[in-house]
């Protein structure tokens, strides 16, 4: 006859493990607590310091200890809200492509594969290309349109952003697309409309919050961006007074600064951009994921 | 206007419409082709045998490689491989085997929330909890901020992958009397596999490009190093200290570099695709 384990040491194996799948379990929570306790603590000495005029004030200079970040703010939704507006015309337009009117065979595929590759390129490339390709281009139509012609600033980086950010949303606005359900399309086709009427009467209505979660996600995606916008948009720490000026996000300045700053106070008050950032891009993911979850649910 | 005349500027719409969806969809290939195509153009002609055994050169000396750089991002992207998968693995396996717990409910969320965490806080992060201890900027530190990006990652893939695993399965080991380690060790989890594996692949293709994390904790060298505790180069950080330096061999380097990572990160999610579809 086999052997076989005591029961009491096979019961001992089984408490532990599920004590360390429990542990495991909360560890997303314990990581996630603790970085939001690291931000605040590490920017306390800003907050103290500075208050509430770290929101309102336009100067940063280091050197004079002004730090105002109301520049980096104005930067960043510039540019976020320049991208998105560029963007939402090609993956409302994908979106429909992929999830309507093409929904399988060659074109849905090549397709697919154009966003899977535009996800997978890394955020560092695009900026290095947007830098030798699409900043010559900008400095040429300035030239033409007789600005001061750098090149580098808000119009540039929304551009290259635009481009990221489209097979995110272009995805979310699918899977929502995808979601109408079929009785309801085929009730307006069997009524007379066209596909357009469809799409317009039926499908963009039904999924418009699902849409509008995807617009939120995208946007939480444009504003945490870093490499690309740091390497594109000029690094000036004044608010921009127009789309081809050059200016600094919250996340370029964190990049640009973070390494050479010395004095706590300096430090500080980075790491208080990087907890504004860090909750803001919390706080439009959670509305994103409530809405798409909330209209999953309803419909 | 009359019926006809109705329906027609109908269709007319319709088409119109249809061909405006195609455009925009078909007008996104240009970028990417164009940039495809100017990585290739620029990057191949600098793929020698000496760009994939070298040290970059000092400034005005032709030639060199980024050997560093690879060893690097070899080395981070081990780091954040053993920091996450363990650890994802587990953290998924308890997510979905208790699926509406109120505190699997609230991991998930904090995990989601995680996932949107911005790179260049995680760069931070790192920072204050690995460099400022030990001192010194350090490939440690880097591959921790990588493996905080990947983990949510590994641990999404994992749940839902374990979801798709049937009760059978499990209700079958229980009858053989196997004990509930042994049932998600050497039954749940092996059948999960190959979905498994296509999240790990993602995730390390998610975060080979991550440039952002690195400015401050591995920070780039300009030597060989293998020493965990010693700061390293990585393609990403090579490329953008390289692309925004004003020299010409170090932009051909930076575009040799980005060809490399574009194939290798492109490589990884086409074998995350080719192990989740077997």
């Amino acid at each position: 006859m086999k052997s076989y384990k005591p029961i009491e040491f096979v019961e001992i194996k089984e408490l532990l493990f599920k004590r360390l799948l429990f542990l495991c379990g909360c560890i997303a929570i314990v990581i996630l607590l603790y970085l939001f306790y690291t931000l605040v603590s590490e920017s306390w000495l800003s907050i103290k310091t500075i208050g509430f005029s770290f929101v309102f004030n336009h100067v940063w200079d280091p050197v004079r200890s002004h730090f105002g970040a109301l520049p980096f703010f104005i930067g960043t939704m510039v540019t976020a809200i320049m991208a998105l507006i560029i963007s939402l015309p090609f993956s409302i337009a994908m979106a429909l492509f992929l999830g309507e009117y093409f929904k399988e065979g060659k074109w849905a595929s090549i397709l697919k594969s154009v966003l899977d590759l535009l996800a997978g390129i890394p955020s560092v490339i695009y900026g290095f290309w947007g830098l030798f390709v699409l900043v010559p281009l900008i400095r040429q139509f300035e030239v033409m349109i007789g600005v001061t012609p750098l090149g580098v600033g808000i119009l540039t980086s929304s551009l290259v952003l635009a481009l990221m950010i489209i097979p995110y949303s272009a995805s979310i606005s699918r899977e929502v697309i995808a979601l109408v359900p079929q009785e309801l399309k085929e009730a307006a086709l069997s009524l007379g409309a066209t596909p357009f009427e469809m799409i317009r009467k039926v499908i963009l209505p039904y999924a418009k919050s699902g849409i509008f979660a995807g617009v939120l996600m995208s946007f939480g995606r444009a504003i945490s961006e870093t490499m690309a916008v740091t390497m594109l948009i000029g690094n000036v720490n004044k608010i921009p007074l127009s789309i081809f000026s050059p200016a600094n996000t919250m996340s370029s300045v964190i990049a640009n600064e973070f390494a050479e700053a010395t004095e706590a106070l300096y430090l500080s008050s980075l790491i208080e951009l990087a907890l504004i950032l860090f909750f803001v891009t919390a706080v439009f993911s959670f509305i994103g994921r409530l809405v798409i979850k909330k209209w999953v649910i309803s419909s | 206007m009359s019926n006809s005349q109705l329906l027609a500027s109908r269709l007319t719409k319709d088409r119109l419409f249809k061909g405006i969806v195609i455009g925009l969809s078909c007008v996104l290939i240009l970028p990417l082709f164009f940039i495809l195509f100017y990585i290739f153009q620029k990057g191949l002609s600098v793929f020698t045998w000496e760009f994939f055994t070298q040290l970059p050169q000092p400034v005005g000396e032709v030639g060199g490689g980024v050997s560093n750089a690879i060893v690097g991002t070899l080395m981070l992207i081990g780091i954040a491989s053993l920091v996450s998968i363990p650890l994802g693995i587990l953290t998924g396996t308890y997510l979905a085997e208790n699926k509406k717990t109120r505190l699997s409910e609230f991991a998930r969320l904090c995990n989601d929330v995680l996932q949107g965490v911005p790179s260049i806080v995680m760069g931070i992060i790192a920072y204050v909890w690995v460099v400022i201890p030990m001192g010194s900027f350090s490939a440690l530190s880097g591959g921790i901020a990588l493996g905080l990006m990947m983990l949510p990652i590994v641990t999404k893939t994992t749940e839902e992958t374990l979801y798709m695993i049937p009760d059978s399965l499990k209700e079958a080991s229980y009858a053989l009397g196997a004990p509930y380690y042994k049932t998600i060790l050497t039954v749940i989890l092996p059948s999960a596999k190959s979905g498994i594996i296509s999240g790990i692949l993602l995730g390390v293709a998610r975060i080979s490009g991550e440039t952002a994390p690195l400015l401050f904790t591995a920070f780039g060298n300009p030597f060989m190093n293998t020493n965990i505790f010693k700061s390293v180069n990585s393609l990403p950080l090579l490329i953008f200290n390289y692309a925004t330096s004003p020299y010409d061999d170090w932009q051909m380097l930076a575009w040799g570099a980005s060809l490399l990572l574009v194939l290798f990160v492109l490589g990884l999610s086409l074998l995350a695709k080719v192990v989740n579809r077997s």
